[in-house]
């Protein structure tokens, strides 16, 4: 179970600057499993207190995964994980 | 430093006023790798924490469509538009308008967009006169002001004039 997942420039330290990178997984944990271990620091990056951070959005396929189950949303074969930062502020 | 066309300008000043007094959000999308932007995409707005509008939030599913067809344009984001409106809840400035800086939770999120140009647009009414500054963090995360030009057209020496933006 492979899917390919686009980093966005703040995270491609992680990645040696890739912005695209593939990895294994069945839910979006198991995908940010796969990622931490082939790109460590990156989990951190992501996930606080076993919940998904607000400065980002991650989408599988199309779907933002907060209205998908979060970190438990489903990512299908062959299918894409997109992170983008969140974009907010004011007060 | 921004260098923008003033029709842009014109842009987010107009989104600014239609949406006052709740705050105004979008960005401006350019080449890839050429800090000019070209065109202005409006954003709704998601933010509900406060149903005054004194915070903004881009939709997260509109986001995305956009990043989409941007990737698909090989355009990137080149600046991050919001506007500030509230006037009894920001610092004034001399002036008598809100004043056009970042707060600290647009600081925070100014972070995770490196290179990216932060543009407020302080504005008291909707008839106010607007004011636009622009704002960077730099390698410290401190955030430092970018000097705005607004320009008619883009002097691009390999093109000539700009009239037309290069995408619609």
């Amino acid at each position: 179970m492979s899917a390919t997942v686009s980093i966005p420039t703040i995270l491609r330290t992680h990645t040696g600057g890739e912005k695209q990178v593939k990895a294994d997984g069945s839910t979006l944990q198991e995908v940010i499993a796969d990622l931490e271990a082939n790109h460590p620091g990156i989990k951190d990056r992501l996930v606080t207190d076993g919940a998904l951070h607000r400065f980002v959005n991650v989408y599988v396929n199309d779907e933002d995964v907060r209205f998908a189950g979060g970190l438990d949303a489903q990512v299908p074969d062959g299918g894409t994980v997109t992170i983008l930062p969140a974009v907010a502020g004011g007060r | 430093m921004l260098v923008i066309r003033a029709d842009l300008v014109e842009e987010m000043v107009a989104h600014a006023r239609r949406d006052h007094p709740r705050e105004a959000c979008g960005q401006l999308l350019g080449p890839g790798d050429s800090d000019r932007p070209e065109r202005y995409v409006p954003m709704t707005n998601a933010d509900d924490a406060d149903a005054r509008g004194s915070d903004y939030r881009f939709d997260s599913g509109e986001q995305f469509r956009v990043y989409k067809q941007a990737m698909e344009n090989d355009e990137e984001t080149v600046v991050v538009f919001h506007s500030h409106t509230r006037v009894p809840r920001r610092p004034l400035t001399d002036s008598g308008l809100p004043e056009a800086y970042p707060s600290v939770k647009d600081i925070e999120y100014m972070g995770l967009q490196p290179g990216v140009h932060f543009a407020i647009v302080a504005l008291t009414g909707p008839d106010a006169e607007p004011d636009l500054r622009s704002f960077l963090l730099d390698a410290d995360g401190e955030v430092i002001e970018d000097e705005v030009q607004v320009v008619e057209r883009y002097m691009l020496s390999h093109t000539g004039a700009d009239d037309v933006p290069d995408r619609s």
